[in-house]
């Protein structure tokens, strides 16, 4: 369990970490590490390089911007994930990411990983992809052409892919703030908590009187990305959670925890309390 | 986890003025493993120390063609790349058999593979280098071409004639067989009211110790002497086969066995791995440490309890049992794991059967099937979790089939508390249990009437809880009937050295083994209660075969009730001897003094007589004082070994109450409740440790662990990513009750409590979920662990 040798620069800025991943092809980013030091230890990568970004200062805020709506939740790619469980902008103006956070691994793993990690690694079953497209989110990233900004729709490729260039560096996320019509649920099933979910849900909507409008269901751990159940997502707007249920058009493979039959039912079980929760009026 | 307990029994005719027996005292080295000063393999670094790391298989089965090794004696730090042709003349083989279980058979296993690998994760070559780290990177620049041969990894179809043979010259893959058939089986089902049959499947799963397995070996060439550093529970029986195997003395060859982060019966075995590094040290004449990754600990740590099993109960209508049957079958790897044999978990399975119960019609056939998986073998608790949730298992269904409550039908056929002597159906030799007084404690103790009121409103809500049982019988302070017998160099005897030092404190010296249980307190408590000084005054010394009495270590729940009356009596036999200087000393007849926290002191005033301190001073320095002739002797050795008895069998019982989600097929685990009788408690604190690790283990059993192997003998999920150890989050409560009746094997009458908890867990797990779920008529549950999906499975959702 000793990773292969590997060369190791600490950068001392984002140019020079984009540089860097220009030199040396298969260099990998460092942040929290959480998942890049175990795949490295059982030499399942072994990249020449490993380029430190933890010193960049300036990437690790939460804070609150104006925008359009009620403005934006903006999270810097180094902000911890114990940052953002104690935070109070996320717990009011980012409630599924307060949701999801105490499910996110450890607290171990939560001192050091980060937000900006998880998501540029893009595991399928993790939390933090999930909510990101539920919340129709974005990601801000650097590369040698510069900023741009990608929307989560467009962000999620295939099985650890995403719409990451080979040079580019997440560098933040943004989120919708909520205001007093979002509603929120997220539900997941794992036989350990900590562990990754056999299958998990994370969703928003917007309240329209007393139904809802704007519903994004995003699940994990069913596909090779967070995955949207659009049909559903139509059914539960109307206030049909037998429809929605039924809709599911899910097709999950088999994996260690469970066959893609126990994930598909449990998905359905997932939508209708994730559904309670989305119609649950907030006083 | 709450942690609630009985009050301690009270004390028994043990108890002494400073008596520590029936006492919660602090363990002693409780202060140098939580600074962080314990000892550990991995905190032994010695001058020019290499490191060894093993390239192994990645076939279940495959023939090795060819080993390039250039590239990699070429690679940065390395010191020797050695193939097992090359160790073979180092070390010679080994055969995995006792005689006393008949017909087993295993074929010589090397330390490392020589022409073919037999199971994904055998080594098939060693590089040693002055790091791991340049060890496991001069690993990867080793080219081994293998031919794959088919791999044998279904148990069913192990002994068809379709079916490769592993080892050729074995001539199938039948490692052991054991049948019996007492009393009038067939007749007492033909008289049965009714017959209840199921098949029970334990998955095979392993012990994940906290410090995987660990040695370092060091060959001293000038004194032509091996010092292993080793991370096991039996140093005398490691000495004695490391000494065989490279045709050395025993003299030759000195075990140290320090700290251990946990074993479970995990690190009582002979891993080809350790024994190929404490050859590869006499080849290379230089130190070399071998640290088992994670990884490579899925793959070669043994596996334990991968058993199907069909039987069958016979009852009458008033819950009188007729008979028990059963035939196990059960996959091991591909050789039997030496010396302990991979044979004797399907025969603890034989013998335990039906244990619990006054039952005399029983038949039992048990299979031991090699696989190119694997090896598999003793796993605490070695059976009885298999037999017990059998036997349990079936005890129930028979009751929910002829509509008696679980408890009435146990209490009708429970071995009477008043009977004993008893044998069961089996042959097993009882000499006092107390199933009956047990069960009426944990009945209160769990207020059973209250908890099937709260489950039967709940119904009718929806929600489904469930509350399972378990009787259980646990075998303890083995004699040599366990393997002394069958050949084994495996001794069932301890022993304990105490010694006065100049100060008046007391150092123990003794053969059983600390694998983080806490032998080191029980036996300071013991030494301390029956020589008469407070704990803080002795100073416990394990795990040196240099310097320690030859002992068995620790395994079958042997170190309190074996190693602790051997303490005991070398404690007493101490006390004779200071009491005769003290008695030259002040001219007073021996008997008429006792010792008392340190002090002489008349025994029946209890007036302070002479300080131990002063003792000493004048014994070893002054010697010239004492009585011509007079001769003190303050270092005395005291052995014991179980000899009125096979096994100084425990009992007790389990419940469990938990509710299933019938929507996603899981488990909630709300309480657990054990009651057991390991005779005397010596610490009620590590008992109540003991049963609560044990338990957890059980649970793991029965709700998380599996080791999955795929068809061509892969194991799919040999990481702590993909195996799930039960984690503090998921564990219920566990409550302990006691109910107290000594072995009078023993004058101390302590019996063994490590594998209680173990034992029965699973069976009640199970039991538990099959009463949840009955009231949905869903198919009941055997089939261990108890996934999601199963449970899903059995209320027909998916």
């Amino acid at each position: 369990m000793k990773p292969a040798p590997f060369a190791y620069r600490k950068v001392r800025s984002l140019d020079e970490a984009v540089a860097l991943l220009g030199e040396t092809p298969d260099a990998r980013l460092l942040a929290g590490g959480q998942s890049l030091m175990a795949t490295l230890n059982m030499r399942l990568s072994a990249p020449s390089l490993l380029i430190d970004i933890n010193g960049l200062s300036g990437l690790d805020g939460i804070a609150h911007k104006n925008g359009q709506g009620s403005g934006f939740v903006e999270i810097g790619a180094l902000a911890r994930h114990v940052q953002a469980e104690r935070s109070a902008t996320i717990a009011k103006l980012a409630p599924l990411i307060a949701r999801a956070m105490p499910l996110v691994g450890h607290p171990a793993i939560r001192n050091r990983g980060t937000l900006g990690g998880s998501i540029a690694f893009a595991d399928p079953a993790a939390e933090l992809p999930a909510c990101l497209l539920a919340l129709d989110g974005e990601v801000d990233a650097q590369g040698p052409k510069g900023k741009r900004t990608i929307k989560a729709g467009d962000y999620f490729k295939g099985l650890y892919e995403t719409a990451l260039g080979p040079q580019e560096i997440l560098t933040a996320i943004r989120l919708p703030a909520a205001d007093s019509n979002t509603r929120i649920g997220f539900a997941e099933l794992a036989r350990r908590h900590g562990d990754y979910a056999i299958v998990g849900l994370a969703a928003s909507a917007r309240a329209d009187g007393k139904g809802l409008k704007d519903v994004r269901l995003a699940y994990f751990g069913v596909g090779n990305t967070p995955l949207r159940a659009e049909k559903s997502e139509a059914a539960l707007a109307h206030g049909d959670v037998d429809g929605a249920v039924a809709a599911l058009d899910l097709d999950p493979h088999d994996d260690i925890q469970a066959t893609g039959a126990v994930k598909k039912h449990l998905a359905g079980v997932l939508l209708r309390r994730v559904a309670a929760q989305l119609m649950e009026q907030r006083p | 986890m709450k942690i609630t307990a009985d009050t301690p029994p009270v004390l028994s005719v043990l108890d002494r003025p400073n008596s520590y027996i029936g006492r919660a005292v602090p363990r002693p080295n409780l202060q140098r493993l939580t600074q962080g000063r314990g000892q550990y393999i991995s905190d032994v670094t010695l001058p020019r120390m290499a490191h060894v790391a093993y390239l192994r298989s990645p076939h279940a089965h495959a023939r090795i063609v060819s080993i390039a090794t250039d590239a990699a004696k070429k690679a940065p730090g390395v010191v020797a790349v050695v193939t097992g042709a090359e160790l073979a003349k180092v070390m010679t083989p080994w055969v995995g058999v006792l005689t006393h279980l008949k017909g087993i058979k295993s074929a010589p296993q090397a330390p490392i593979a020589v022409d073919r690998a037999c199971w994904q994760g055998e080594a098939v070559c060693a590089v040693v280098a002055r790091t791991r780290a340049q060890a496991e990177d001069a690993c990867e620049l080793i080219d081994i071409v293998y031919e794959e041969l088919p791999a044998v990894t279904n148990p069913e179809t192990a002994l068809d004639p379709g079916t490769p043979v592993i080892h050729e010259s074995l001539g199938d893959n039948l490692c052991f067989e054991r049948k019996l058939d007492v009393g009038e089986v067939d007749k007492a089902f033909a008289n049965s009211d009714a017959v209840v049959e199921a098949t029970f499947v334990t998955g095979r799963h392993t012990g994940v110790c906290t410090e995987g397995r660990a040695v370092v070996a060091d060959w001293n060439a000038s004194e032509q002497r091996m010092t292993v550093y080793h991370a096991t529970q039996a140093p005398h029986m490691m000495q004695n086969l490391f000494a065989k195997h490279l045709a050395l003395s025993e003299s030759q060859v000195r075990v140290l066995t320090k700290d251990v982060g946990g074993s479970f019966g995990i690190k009582v075995h002979t891993y080809a791995d350790e024994m190929a590094t404490v050859a590869l040290s006499k080849l290379l004449k230089r130190p070399v440490k071998f640290v088992a990754d994670r990884i490579e600990s899925f793959v070669t740590d043994i596996h334990a309890r991968d058993h199907r099993i069909k039987a069958k109960i016979g009852v009458t209508k008033d819950g009188v049992i007729t008979a028990f049957e059963i035939d196990d079958l059960t996959g091991i790897g591909p050789y039997s794991v030496y010396p302990r044999t991979s044979g004797i978990e399907a025969n603890q399975v034989i013998n335990l059967t039906g244990g619990p119960y006054n039952c005399p019609n029983y038949r039992a056939q048990a299979r031991v099937v090699f696989q190119n998986k694997n090896v598999m073998c003793q796993y605490r608790a070695v059976g009885h979790p298999i037999a017990v949730a059998v036997t349990e298992g079936l005890v129930e269904l028979a009751a929910a089939k002829i509509g008696m409550d679980p408890l009435e039908i146990r209490r009708r056929n429970l071995f009477a508390d008043d009977g004993y002597p008893a044998q069961t159906a089996s042959g097993l030799k009882l000499e006092q249990l107390s199933h009956h007084e047990a069960l009426a404690h944990l009945d209160a103790m769990i207020n059973y009437a209250g908890l099937r009121a709260e489950q039967k409103a709940l119904r009718d809500k929806g929600i489904y809880r469930g509350i399972g049982f378990a009787s259980f019988i646990e075998v303890t302070n083995p004699s040599a009937a366990f393997y002394g017998v069958g050949g084994a160099k495996i001794t069932s005897q301890d022993g304990a050295t105490v010694k006065l030092d100049a100060q008046g404190a007391i150092t123990i010296h003794s053969g059983v083994t600390e694998q983080g249980q806490g032998a080191e307190a029980v036996l300071a408590q013991c030494v301390a209660s029956s020589f008469g000084v407070s704990m803080d005054r002795v100073r416990v010394v394990t795990g040196d075969t240099d310097n320690t009495p030859y002992g068995g270590g620790t395994w079958a729940s042997r170190a309190a009730g074996i190693g602790g009356e051997a303490a005991w009596q070398a404690g007493k036999a101490l006390r004779g001897n200071v009491l005769a200087v003290a008695g030259a000393m002040l001219q007073a007849k021996p008997e008429d003094l006792d010792i008392r926290n340190s002090i002489v002191v008349d025994k029946t005033t209890g007036a302070e007589r002479l300080g131990l301190d002063e003792l000493a001073r004048v014994a070893y320095f002054r010697p010239d004082t004492l009585p011509p002739g007079f001769q003190a002797e303050l270092m005395v050795t005291r052995h014991y070994v179980p000899r009125a008895w096979p096994f100084a069998f425990t009992n007790g019982i389990q419940a469990s109450y938990l509710e299933v989600d019938t929507d996603t097929g899981f488990v909630k685990l709300l309480r657990h409740w054990c009651v057991e009788d390991c005779g005397t408690i010596i610490n009620p604190q590590l008992v109540n440790e003991q049963i609560r690790g044990g338990v957890v283990q059980g649970i793991g059993a029965a709700l998380f662990e599996q080791c999955l192997y795929d068809e061509r003998g892969q194991m799919l999920n040999g990481n702590m990513a993909d195996y799930l150890v039960p984690m503090a989050v998921e564990m219920p409560d566990i409550d302990c009750g006691h109910v107290v009746s000594p072995t009078a094997d023993s004058e101390l009458g302590a019996k063994g409590a490590g594998e209680a908890g173990t034992a029965g867990a699973p069976a009640c797990i199970m039991n538990a979920i099959n009463d949840a779920l009955r009231p949905l008529n869903a198919q009941p549950l055997t089939d261990m662990p108890f996934t999601p999906g199963k449970i899903l499975r059995a209320l027909g959702k998916v």
